[in-house]
């Protein structure tokens, strides 16, 4: 496989805060313009290895790139190219969305930023809220806010962590065909998800508990792998394998 | 690479005015508390109180002691409220707190002083605040025995205190007729600082950090200085109105005195103010929350009003709370604006308050800025 065709490529990073460890050794490879759905129960290190995958947090140990660059000491160069969406919405409540979207936009540099703002508004569908102070927001106009600001600087990959968490099924279905429009526009997406329909939409899926990737593969391997019809079930199966081990 | 880009330094600058521009009460808050403090604390100050309320017992009853019993209220000290014969009348007046002092003339005070007896005033005072009532007390021996002097004429002038061999001359420099609001009202604008700039930085960046915008802050390719700064340029901004609004209010409020250069005060201002938002910027790098970065900055303010010299004269504290006051950036402040507005001192004379307020800024800044996380770890 070339290297220009990889976006994510991995190998045993590790975490930990305060001697209790978040992640074990994750190995992880996906390719340019897939969606790798990240799966797992609560506190199995997700968030952290997210984190880690777009420089926020320093890895203790282990190694790896991100769109080409080094995770360790180029971190800086893989902000500018990765869209990063949190887990909880961390946008400026008491500015609008329009305001908002220009702040990010200034924080990268953007090129033309008053037409770059007004096409993301567009793109989204805020145009009606834009002017609306996000505080009074619900969270499904927040969500898309949090996507739009995300994507304002044009990036190459995108890691969204729990991303339509508290977000009516409406919502969801028009979040996921935004995803899907991105990714085939060559945008690689990460994306962790408790929801077993989004993790279908997933072009590959990786399950990780207690810091430990389990297993990864496309929905059919998984499937067959495990001897199992639903994704669910392969969740249980992996978590049953984990029992087993220990 | 870039290390500084002016338009994510003016980014944050922008957002921070907007954000500052909605959050009317904080905005409020920054122009009302000086001028709140200035009408507090300028107008209800008083260092040199008097008419202290004062019981009068005059058993002698004779022309002398009535003159000086006249004697001790002219003086302004003293406002006579109770005159009576009974001493254990007066006694639970001090006692109830209802008056300050008790004079009390005893019987026979007139005779035994032609008989040159040495017999004794007595003044009692409540000196459970000794402040209250020291500057009467210094007052009254000298008071007294000029009252005597012009009764104790033609044969009784023996009795009368010879005048000493030398005379001792006091002048009351920069401030000869000891008023308060000249000395305190300098001083507020040194207290004014502390408390806003301290609070607004620190709540400023504990604010981002709380309602996880931080986090995403953090994923941009913003540097720290450029947030830092541009967090805090907002605030320089009203820590100088504030300044302006004291200037002015001390010169057409309080009629004090302003010898020296405007500008010099001005330009060490500037570092007063830094020093102050290295302090907002160290305690929100510790703070987990707005609550906590409260806290905080009470903990610094505090002992900056106290041991600074602000409420109380600075060379009354023993040597070791000196030293806690000479590391605080308000105590080398107040003798900076003090010195420049009453005294006219210029560059070279602030210069030893001047330097100890750099350094405080640069280590304080510098481990701000070291503190400030760059990554979530």
């Amino acid at each position: 496989m070339p290297e220009a065709d990889i976006a994510i490529e991995v190998e045993g990073l590790a975490k930990s805060f305060g001697g209790r460890s978040a992640v074990k050794g994750l190995s992880l490879h996906v390719q340019r313009g897939e969606i790798f759905g990240f799966l797992g129960p609560n506190g199995s290190g997700k968030t952290t290895s997210i984190r880690m995958l777009c420089g926020l947090l320093t890895p203790d140990s282990g190694r790896g790139r991100c769109l080409g660059h080094d995770l360790l000491t180029e971190s800086r160069t893989i902000r500018r190219e990765v869209g990063y969406m949190t887990q909880r919405f961390g946008w400026y409540e008491d500015l609008s969305v329009r305001e908002n979207l220009d702040f990010v936009a200034r924080m990268y540099e953007v090129r033309d930023r008053a037409a770059k703002v007004d096409r993301t508004i567009a793109d989204l569908g805020l145009e009606a809220r834009q002017h609306q102070l996000v505080g009074g927001l619900s969270g499904g106009w927040k969500q898309r806010l949090a996507l739009a600001a995300c994507l304002m600087h044009d990036p190459k990959l995108l890691l969204l962590d729990e991303p339509t968490a508290g977000v009516d099924p409406r919502a969801r279905r028009e979040f996921w065909d935004q995803i899907k429009r991105l990714a085939a526009g060559g945008v690689t997406v990460l994306v962790s998800t408790h929801y077993m329909d989004e993790a279908e939409r997933c072009t590959r899926l990786g399950y990780i508990a207690y810091g430990e990737m389990l297993a990864q593969g496309t929905a059919t391997e998984l499937l067959q792998r495990f001897g199992v019809e639903r994704l669910e079930d392969v969740f249980i199966e992996v978590m049953k394998d984990l029992k087993d081990l220990r | 690479m870039n290390f500084w880009s002016w338009g994510r330094f003016f980014a944050v600058v922008r957002k921070e005015l907007i954000q500052l521009k909605r959050d009317r009460l904080t905005f409020a808050m920054m122009v009302g508390v000086p001028i709140m403090q200035l009408t507090l604390f300028g107008f209800a100050i008083n260092n040199d109180p008097k008419h202290l309320p004062t019981a009068v017992v005059d058993a002698d009853r004779t022309e002398m002691s009535r003159s000086l019993v006249a004697a001790v209220q002219n003086s302004g000290y003293f406002h006579v409220t109770w005159t009576g014969e009974s001493l254990a009348q007066a006694d639970r007046r001090v006692e109830r707190g209802e008056v300050q002092f008790l004079v009390h003339v005893p019987a026979g005070f007139t005779r035994a002083l032609v008989r040159g007896e040495h017999p004794a005033l007595l003044i009692e005072a409540d000196a459970s605040d000794p402040a209250a009532g020291s500057n009467a007390l210094a007052a009254v021996d000298a008071l007294v025995r000029s009252a005597l002097r012009d009764d104790l004429t033609g044969p009784l002038a023996s009795l009368a205190t010879a005048p000493t061999s030398f005379e001792t001359r006091v002048h009351r420099r920069y401030n000869p007729e000891g008023i308060s609001a000249y000395n305190i009202v300098p001083g507020l604008m040194g207290v004014i600082l502390t408390m806003t700039m301290i609070m607004m930085t620190a709540l400023a960046v504990t604010r981002e950090t709380e309602r996880g915008t931080m986090e995403n802050l953090l994923a941009t390719p913003a540097r720290p200085l450029e947030v830092m700064l541009g967090k805090i340029l907002p605030y320089v901004a009203i820590g100088n109105v504030q300044v302006g609004v004291i200037l002015l209010a001390a010169a057409l409020l309080f009629g004090v005195p302003m010898v020296g250069s405007l500008l010099l005060l001005l330009l060490l201002t500037q570092a007063f103010i830094l020093a102050n938002l290295a302090v907002g910027i160290t305690i929100s790098t510790t703070a987990r929350n707005q609550m906590q970065a409260m806290q905080m900055t009470l903990f610094f303010f505090l002992p900056s009003i106290l041991l600074s010299g602000f409420m109380f004269p600075f060379r009354g504290m023993p040597t070791w709370a000196q030293w806690i006051g000479e590391a605080l950036p308000l105590t080398h402040f107040l003798r900076v604006v003090r010195g420049i507005l009453l005294k006219g001192n210029g560059l070279a004379d602030v210069w030893p308050h001047l330097w100890p307020l750099l350094l405080f800024i640069t280590v304080v800044l510098g481990l701000g800025l070291s503190r400030f996380r760059r990554t979530l770890d």
